[in-house]
């Protein structure tokens, strides 16, 4: 009992509210990101200035900071597009588009985690399965195992393109290909933290499941498999992760018409950074939300088998 | 010893016999291969060692290495069918049924040769890196024979051999691209982003609240995807490397940071304590303890970013290049359906790839030789 | 024994130290009154939480004390931190990794400052003085437990103190180990006459090793008998089988199921 006890000695004040917020990471977190966005505001006024003032000298009006902080949140096509700006471009094409629209970023987000998500799921059940067949079959692990861990430093990302255009060209097109990258992307991690995981039970373990003579069978499924789950998760949220680079990217390079990739890549075409920034930040938001979401599902699972409290 | 029949060499004999029964049948060279006599040479030998070695049941390391020479022999056969005799295109299904055998022979083989284990390191090291050596080399083999058996247009997917000549032949350009990409923009966007990634986690360190706001954003930022800044950077730093370089600063600032935060708080309780029973000062505690014990983060960060570096600098050539660089020709080329060539610069990228983090992971094996995972009596 | 008329090296009076918790508050230390003088061995003996780890903690300013006074050598602990007044052996050995032997006992006199002829003196002083010469390029990981402990203990001497705070330092080691250094550990006091305070949880190392034995108590942590034993400093592991050994280690016996509640 006395073991576990936080030790804090009585020097400090009592806790008030305000120190209890900053003790956890709620406040930290929240004052990182006020900073954050406040260096922001700042780039964007130091970054927009000078087509400003070059507007100002032009027009050969007088003008003050306050004035110039004012116009360069609010330009057309600026360098840097405002937080706000941002916003506000995402609130228009969020909420106030129909989500079939093309010009609906639930419509292009829709698009990309799609097929995110499809080759997220592939690629996670072969990732599985091949790590099943790696702890199982010991020529698999000494063929197949350095290469699965060289292939992580390697940058496949690279193949993105070709498998795009090469796919494209046999009719193969949209959602498939892209789904394909992210596959390959996922499959991975998943192999390797898996393997990790069927191979975490101790030697206690093992002998003890051994000495009820239990099948290779019986011992995966009672032994191996429950000892990988929180490896498996930890491989789950950089996969889905992966998938999404994944799928972003193999919209870019290729002219796709739809997707967060597609938008990025317009955007920058016609010089719209409002657009990018706001495909950006969904972008961003998707993924968190996603690891998010993965994480929340570990959280039950784990505390359902009695792994965290 | 009981005997059990061994299933990959009976496997290889069903295939290699019912392929020389098929091939005497239908001895017809106008459908193909079957009916040349090298073919049912190898035919014959193949389907006497598979027929032997099931009888003997042998599974020694030698015994491996004695298949994986038939299994190379039966493989240059086969190539030499190929291209020697021009056969490509037009193999029959005693072709395939040829190389399901050596397949069959070549899992007995290399089971053979997993299962040796021997005292001496230097020998087992030997044999650990034949292994997946000589698996490559099957698969190479594989995708070789599959793309010429089939004729699968070069533009869809080009056998190996085509892209070792494209390789061969292109080594001026691809130097050239590596110049660009690797030697200016990863190497310049690594040391600024791992430099400045570490020496701002030195910073935050000395502010718990920072550190505690940081942490779990710089965590959640590793799984954003960032390589998305790529076309604002080339739109601020313009076509040439720098844009690239910015790219990289900001996909590796991150898992520096975070990781190098994480080490310098690795140092244990006792470890501080003793510290703190020798009054040492701030600094002291950094550079006798702290550090040292963050190493092995700080190197499990520059790994992480040596990929991560390659991949940024890459996918952010794909906005807009000076005409040379990696990514530049890896989507100008498939334009062009130039896939051999895309290929080329793709092994020229896993070799600095795996060469860049090969030489972070010598490093780390240097200066953290007394880490739990490196350690030896 | 003599020791009564020689200068204190640790005062407490009244001391106390509460730890504030989630459950309330935890009194880790209970108004303790105490003098350690020079020359003693003294042993502080208890069950988990009594308070001992966290007094020997106080006094090595590792922990502060929330009410009551503590003086070490005449001066408060921080003070006598700064000056390098005692030095501290932990449970675990705590030795750097990436330092080899000698650079690991060198460790606080490097922080000291001191130049490197004498460093490499008292290195070779020290590692003599637990039998662990010939050992000086060899990494921590390559020792066994017992070993790497006696480097420790080496890297607590180097620093030359008039006092060794020991905090269970050989909890972590086998029997057979633990017999071989206490006998070590009763020499190096008899030769060095330096001041010991030792913290254990084996009856029979408090015993074998004390001038002084401290019993103490959990909930609060509390002292409940002081003993005084008087045996011959040039004591070997047989002394365990006599009679005012097993009359002394039966009145610690008694003092901590005295102290001690079975219930929970």
């Amino acid at each position: 009992m006395m073991t576990s006890v936080t030790q804090q000695p009585l020097v400090q004040p009592p806790a008030g509210i305000g120190t209890r917020l900053f003790a956890g990471n709620t406040g930290p977190v929240t004052v990182i990101l006020l900073l954050f966005v406040a260096i922001w505001y700042a780039g964007a006024v130091y970054l927009n200035a000078p087509w400003q003032i070059d507007i100002y000298e032009r027009a050969k009006v007088d003008w003050t900071l306050g004035d110039l902080v004012h116009e360069t949140l609010r330009q057309e096509r600026p360098v840097l597009p405002a937080p706000h700006q941002v916003l506000v471009e995402m609130n228009e094409t969020i909420f106030g588009k129909r989500i079939t629209s093309k010009r609906s970023l639930v419509y292009h987000t829709w698009v990309t985690l799609s097929s995110a998500f499809l080759g997220f799921v592939i690629g996670t059940l072969l990732g599985g399965l091949i790590a099943v067949g790696i702890v199982h079959v010991v020529s698999l692990e000494k063929s197949l195992m350095p290469w699965v861990i060289s292939s992580q430093t390697i940058p496949i990302l690279a193949l993105a393109p070709m498998i795009i255009v090469v796919l494209g060209a046999i009719g193969l097109k949209g959602l498939v290909p892209k789904a394909i990258i992210s596959t390959y992307l996922c499959f991975f991690p998943v192999t390797i933290g898996m393997v990790k995981g069927l191979r975490s039970p101790n030697p206690l373990q093992m002998d003890l499941i051994r000495t009820y003579s239990a099948s290779k069978w019986q011992i995966f499924w009672m032994l191996r498999f429950p000892s990988s789950v929180p490896f498996l998760f930890t491989s789950l949220k950089v996969a889905i992760a992966a998938s999404l680079v994944g799928a972003i990217v193999g919209e870019m390079p290729t002219g796709a018409q739809a997707g967060l990739g597609a938008r990025l890549l317009a955007g920058s075409y016609y010089g719209q950074t409002i657009q990018i920034w706001s495909a950006l930040v969904t972008a961003a938001l998707v993924a968190a939300l996603m690891v998010a979401l993965i994480g929340w599902i570990e959280r039950l699972t784990l505390k359902r088998m009695g792994l965290q409290p | 010893m009981s005997r059990r029949p061994d299933l990959f060499c009976l496997a290889a004999l069903a295939f290699s016999g019912a392929a020389l029964v098929m091939d005497l049948l239908f001895s017809d060279p106008a459908t193909g291969i079957a009916g040349a006599p090298l073919f049912t040479a190898a035919l014959a030998l193949l389907c006497s060692v598979a027929g032997w070695w099931s009888w003997k049941s042998a599974t020694t390391p030698g015994h491996g290495l004695a298949l994986v020479v038939v299994v190379i022999g039966g493989a240059v056969v086969a190539l030499v069918l190929l291209y020697g005799y021009g056969y490509a295109g037009q193999v029959s299904a005693t072709f395939w049924l040829f190389i399901l055998a050596l397949w069959a022979l070549a899992w007995r083989g290399i089971d053979c040769l997993a299962a040796f284990s021997s005292l001496n390191a230097t020998r087992q090291r030997l044999v650990d890196t034949l292994i997946p050596v000589l698996f490559g080399a099957w698969l190479l083999f594989l995708w070789e024979v599959l793309v010429a058996g089939f004729e699968v247009p070069h533009v869809l997917l080009p056998p190996p051999s085509a892209i070792a000549a494209r390789f061969a032949g292109s080594l001026d350009i691809l130097r050239a691209d590596f110049y660009q990409t690797f030697m200016k923009a990863v190497l310049a966007g690594y040391v600024i982003g791992c430099g400045s990634g570490f020496a701002v986690a030195v910073l935050v360190d000395r502010v718990p609240f920072l550190q505690r706001g940081l942490l779990p954003l710089g965590n959640l930022v590793s799984a954003l995807p960032i390589v998305g800044v790529a076309p604002i950077m080339v739109m601020w730093f313009g076509f040439d490397w720098q844009s690239k370089a910015a790219v990289v600063v900001i996909m590796t600032f991150f898992p520096m940071l975070v990781n190098t935060v994480t080490g310098l708080s690795e140092a244990g309780a006792l470890e501080r304590d003793l510290m703190r029973s020798y009054g040492a000062g701030y600094w002291q505690n950094l550079f006798k303890l702290r550090l040292p014990a963050a190493l092995p983060f700080i190197f499990n960060a520059l790994k992480i970013n040596s990929t991560l570096a390659m991949i940024g600098a890459i996918v952010a050539e794909f906005f807009g290049t000076p005409t040379v660089g990696m990514g530049f020709r890896i989507s100008t080329e498939v334009g062009r359906m130039n896939v051999d060539m895309v290929w080329a610069e793709i092994v020229v990228a896993a070799i600095a790839g795996s060469a860049f983090y090969g030489v972070m992971a010598l490093l780390e094996r240097k200066f953290t030789f007394w880490h739990a995972s490196y350690r030896q009596n | 024994m003599p020791e009564t008329t020689k200068r204190n090296v640790v005062t407490c009076e009244d001391l106390s130290l509460t730890f504030e918790t989630a459950d309330g508050p935890v009194f880790a230390l209970s108004e303790i009154n105490l003098q350690v003088s020079q020359g003693e061995f003294v042993s502080f003996i208890g069950p988990s939480g009594c308070g001992k780890t966290t007094l020997l903690r106080t006094i090595a300013d590792l922990e502060k004390s929330t009410s009551g006074s503590i003086l070490v050598n005449g001066v408060t602990p921080e003070a006598a931190r700064m000056n390098r007044d005692y030095g501290y052996v932990f449970q675990a050995s705590a030795l750097y990794p990436w330092r080899t032997i000698e650079n690991n006992v060198a460790l606080p006199l490097e922080i000291m400052g001191l130049a490197k002829a004498e460093r490499d003196a008292r290195v070779a002083k020290n590692l003599a003085l637990v039998d662990l010469l010939g050992f000086e390029n060899k990494f921590p990981w390559q020792l066994s437990g017992g070993m790497q402990q006696r480097v420790s203990i080496a890297r607590a001497l180097c620093l030359e103190p008039e006092l060794l705070l020991m905090d269970e330092p050989f909890g972590a080691l086998d029997e057979i180990v633990r017999d071989h250094l206490n006998e070590q550990l009763l020499r190096l006091w008899n030769k060095t006459n330096k001041t010991v305070i030792f913290v254990t949880h084996s009856i029979p190392e408090a015993v074998f090793l004390s001038t002084k034995i401290v019993v103490m108590s959990p909930r609060p942590g509390r002292i409940i008998d002081v003993i005084d034993c008087g045996f011959a400093r040039d004591r070997t592991l047989e002394f365990r089988e006599s009679p005012e050994f097993l009359e002394v280690a039966h009145r610690v016996r008694e003092g901590l199921r005295a102290g001690h509640s079975y219930d929970d």
